[in-house]
């Protein structure tokens, strides 16, 4: 009983903090918002029983990319247009394909799911069988996963490379 | 129902993209769209009880960690050349 209302009051203040994010101004406070809901999204992930990815979520999410955000935030603090008008002139069309979008997403969802059986709370796979399964059914896709990370590093590099030649 | 949450985040995500102006902002829904795809494969993985939308989780906490990575380095060379960060001032591929 307690296990669903928290995953419920978890979920509530995921969304939300979602809906915060797209009212608010300053780029801090929807960086606060989104870590809100990144929190919350753990909250639900361990009450759905899946510790592991709670734990990367919180580590990885709100540890790493956050902090980097919050970085360039803080780096970038220009008061501009944006910053006076936050919507731009797509406003009420990007309303309408969001709802649109919203409505043919429930929709297909409706017919697809079969009905939800899972409870909350409890154990659903520990750290052990998570990790037995992902290196031994999953290496592959771990190799490429660092592959792409390594690549992305040797990106970053380049376009930081490019803009110190551009600046002469 | 959890479906339905990942489901409005997503839409969520999708509607900051579209509607704010800021490139940080725009940034930061681009998460918040995948965070709700995160929360599906979750969901599923809980329904099936198997391990392989939790591996899919985290290759896709990977994937964002590399997103994040590059697209900082671009935006910051973009707002050190112009001084803005409002999205409409960078129209140079407007034919």
């Amino acid at each position: 009983m307690i296990e669903t209302l928290l995953l419920w009051l978890f979920a509530g203040t995921a969304l939300v903090a979602a809906v915060l994010m797209l009212v608010l101004r300053h780029p801090m406070r929807v960086a606060l918002a989104l870590t809100a809901t990144m929190l919350s999204l753990a909250g639900v992930y361990a009450m759905l029983g899946v510790h592991v990815i709670a734990v990367f979520q919180v580590l990885i999410y709100v540890g790493a990319v956050m902090v980097f955000m919050v970085y360039a935030i803080m780096l970038l603090d220009v008061r501009d247009r944006s910053f006076t008008r936050r919507f731009s002139s797509l406003l009420l069309p990007g309303i309408a394909a969001a709802l649109l979008f919203l409505a043919i997403l429930a929709h297909g969802l409706w017919q697809a799911l079969p009905e939800p059986t899972g409870a909350a709370g409890g154990t659903l796979f520990g750290l052990k069988r998570f990790s037995a399964e992902f290196l031994n059914d999953y290496w592959l896709h771990f190799e490429l996963v660092s592959v792409l990370l390594v690549a992305a590093v040797v990106a970053a590099l380049a376009i930081l490379e490019v803009g110190r030649r551009l600046r002469g | 129902m959890l479906i339905a949450t990942s489901a409005a985040l997503f839409a969520l995500g999708l509607l900051g993209v579209i509607v704010r102006r800021n490139v940080l902002v725009m940034l930061m829904c681009m998460e918040l769209m995948l965070n709700g795809v995160s929360l599906s494969l979750v969901t599923f993985a809980q329904q099936t009880a198997s391990a392989a939308g939790a591996v899919l989780v985290f290759l896709i906490f990977v994937v964002a960690a590399a997103e994040i990575a590059i697209a900082i380095p671009i935006v910051l060379l973009l707002v050190r050349r112009k001084n803005v960060l409002d999205l409409d001032a960078y129209t140079d591929l407007k034919g």
